[in-house]
């Protein structure tokens, strides 16, 4: 498949039906890719029409001002913003919940309003309207623990759709002891994911990979570039890697589509 | 005579109380000013189901029960309040009881029966805090005062419970004797059948002083607790409810914007600015680096914090051993408010400074300084430790953002010291060169041809 850019479907005076974010883990994480990848099969498949940004795309800039700065945050949000409305862009698609929130939630005070929605609440719409169909197969019965991202979750109050998308697959959905509302953080956010940890007894990731090994699932199921990172390095540290997998759920949509 | 004495102890109370609490209302307006008006038809729905409904609380059932026991008792006595009020000042006995008849039997009743609930919730804590030690309550931030002030309240919840039953088992039994001046408050639910049991035996002069030993415990510990509370974290029981009210509606997700730099970052890319510059002349500081450069309500947040510590239990870094714990954060901006409240007050032109050094008459929260900050009480290690993951915030049963003072201060360490962790320096580069978090040499569009 193909995947165009806005500035290659409007050369051609094509309307997309939405602008997928694809985000920096998206663009260039080789394991955040394979989620890109998957979910813009999942769009073709759906007969979606689609465009992204590609390279006229940059960082939301939500690392930069949860670190503190102001400044790098509006200078990229508002090229973003400017590049945005310059497409006339009405509704926008993205896999990482912290693109999701800022372009959400921080954007309309610097210009830019757009209806946002996260690709799981998007595959949620698809699988509702019949666009997509899946069946449990691969996941039928398997047992599965989700992590709720703090920015998809506790800050943008979504804990359904994606369960929703995972009662679909027919999975055995085990909810770890600090889920929904008090679900405990990766580790990643507020720019944690660009430096090392302050001192302390013990990793975020790892707190949180034992947590998961301990509904003794063997997929762990995320909606977040750095998430998955965060809990599979987890997973290493705890020798686990071959035993249980992190997969986002579009990855496990794709591999049960009709 | 106990008349006088009534009048002379309550004004006298009045007016300290006034005097601390002007203190620390001007202590919260030294914080700058933030539009927390609108929406009121929200506000109002958060006091009623967070504030007095106590939604919040019931995260957690067993502290929430208890805790709901020692509520519900202090929000009905205060109609007893009223009434020992009016007895006090007026050399009355039970004004109310003539009037309200059985109404007045089953108001009493339900106070002896709440009262007894929150004896139970008194042990219960005294229980959880010195010998169960749950660990959120035995945390280091709260050695010391925080510690003691916690147990100076359960304490005094004992003394006034103590003060409720001897007051109204006496009289209950002085009833039988004197039934003139003492008026029937008909079959009260616990002390008409413990007083007799307890005081039966005793004569009439040593069962007035008992009553009226009991009344006047009853009264000294509320007047006690006025006293106490500008100085105690259980200021909650007021503030709780402005605190709830003013707490924001916008999003968790959006952090407060700031136009105060948009001309610049406008300028700078090219893009027409409708945003006036800021700079006068000299360079401006940005964020929080004291409590001046936070907002009333972040102030107002520290003073409403009760130390329970539910938001410090959920903090990954703090589980996970980081020195972050979100409720330090608050204790640390009241502390630090209480200290520049006290400095200003005291009008010691030591603490004042200005920038052109011309000569200063009057200290004010405009030219005072006395060297120290908000970083003197809080450590870098302790704001670069957050994940801004909003545990802290969604645990907090009063509705305190321990994440947005954090997030000030960063602010205030990247925008203004051009400091913080250097591991963020390369990502910021990237930013600012590439438009990516991380410096890359292939095309963000790239992975589109392997797919």
């Amino acid at each position: 498949m193909t995947v165009k850019t806005m500035a290659e479907v409007s050369a051609s005076g094509i309307e997309v039906e939405v602008l997928f974010w694809v985000g920096c883990a998206g663009s260039f994480d080789a394991r955040a890719q394979k989620v890109t990848k998957a979910f813009s099969q999942l769009l073709e498949k759906a007969g979606v029409s689609f465009a992204i940004l590609g390279n006229e795309e940059m960082c939301t800039g939500d690392p930069a001002r949860r670190a503190g700065n102001e400044f790098i945050f509006q200078m990229l949000a508002l090229q973003n913003i400017n590049t945005l409305n310059m497409y006339g862009v009405k509704k926008i698609v993205t896999a990482c919940p912290h693109c999701f929130n800022t372009l959400k939630n921080e954007y309309p005070a610097l210009g830019g309003n757009y209806e946002v929605v996260h690709h799981t609440q998007f595959l949620q719409g698809l699988l509702n309207d019949g666009r997509l169909k899946v069946e449990g197969g691969a996941f039928k019965g398997k047992k599965i623990t989700y992590h709720d991202s703090c920015y998809l979750g506790r800050i943008n109050g979504e804990y359904e759709a994606p369960r929703h998308l995972l009662a679909d697959l027919e999975a055995d959905l085990v909810e770890m002891k600090r889920c929904k509302t008090t679900g405990l953080c990766c580790g990643a956010g507020g720019a944690q994911m660009f430096k090392e940890d302050e001192p302390g007894d013990k990793r975020i990731n790892i707190e949180r990979a034992e947590e998961a090994l301990s509904t003794d699932a063997t997929i762990v199921a995320a909606n977040c570039p750095f998430c998955i990172t965060m809990i599979t390095d987890g997973m290493k540290a705890k020798d686990k890697q071959d035993d249980v997998m992190v997969m986002d759920i579009s990855e496990m949509i794709l591999r049960s589509v009709k | 005579m106990q008349q006088i004495i009534f009048i002379l102890l309550f004004g006298i109370t009045s007016f300290f109380a006034y005097r601390q609490f002007s203190k620390i209302y001007r202590n919260i307006m030294l914080g700058k000013a933030t539009d927390r008006s609108g929406d009121s038809a929200a506000r109002w729905q958060n006091v009623v189901l967070v504030a007095f409904g106590q939604k919040k609380m019931f995260k957690n059932w067993i502290p929430a029960i208890f805790h709901l026991f020692i509520y519900v008792a202090f929000l009905f006595t205060q109609i007893e309040l009223i009434e020992i009020i009016i007895d006090g000042v007026f050399g009355v006995h039970r004004f109310f009881a003539p009037f309200l008849g059985g109404l007045y039997t089953l108001i009493i009743s339900s106070i002896e029966v709440l009262s007894l609930l929150a004896l139970v919730a008194t042990f219960v804590f005294l229980y959880r805090r010195n010998l169960l030690k749950v660990p959120r309550l035995v945390k280091s931030e709260l050695n010391g005062w925080p510690k003691l002030d916690a147990n100076i309240i359960l304490i005094g919840e004992l003394l006034l419970v103590t003060g409720i039953f001897t007051m109204n088992g006496a009289d209950s039994v002085l009833q039988w004797i004197d039934p003139t001046h003492y008026p029937s408050t008909g079959s009260l639910a616990i002390s008409s059948w413990v007083g007799p049991a307890v005081f039966g035996g005793m004569e009439p002069e040593s069962l007035m002083l008992t009553e009226r030993i009991g009344w006047w415990l009853h009264l000294m510990v509320v007047l006690g607790f006025i006293t106490y509370l500008p100085y105690s974290k259980h200021l909650h029981i007021f503030l709780a409810f402005p605190n709830v009210y003013f707490s924001k509606l916008t999003s968790r997700g959006e952090m407060e914007n700031m136009p105060e730099i948009m001309h610049e970052v406008k300028s700078m890319l090219g893009i027409e600015s409708d945003v006036p510059p800021s700079t006068d002349g000299e360079l401006p500081e940005f964020g929080a680096k004291d409590i001046f450069d936070l907002s009333w309500a972040n102030i107002l947040n520290a003073y409403t914090c009760t130390e329970c510590g539910r938001c410090s239990a959920v903090c990954p870094a703090n589980i996970t051993g980081k020195k972050l714990s979100p409720r330090k954060i608050m204790m640390d901006i009241r502390d630090r408010a209480e200290e520049v409240g006290k400095n200003i007050a005291s009008g010691d032109l030591k603490y004042a400074k200005t920038k052109d050094n011309t000569e200063i008459k009057t200290l004010t929260a405009d030219n005072y300084d006395d060297g120290k900050s908000l970083f003197d009480y809080i450590s870098r290690e302790e704001l670069h430790a957050c994940t801004t993951c909003n545990a802290c915030v969604e645990a907090c049963p009063v509705m305190i953002d321990p994440l947005e003072p954090i997030l000030k201060m960063r602010r205030y360490e990247i925008l203004t010291e051009s400091a913080g962790p250097p591991d963020w320096t390369p990502m910021f580069t990237a930013m600012e060169n590439g438009g990516c978090v991380w410096q890359m040499p292939v095309e963000r569009e790239a992975w589109r041809e392997e797919i």
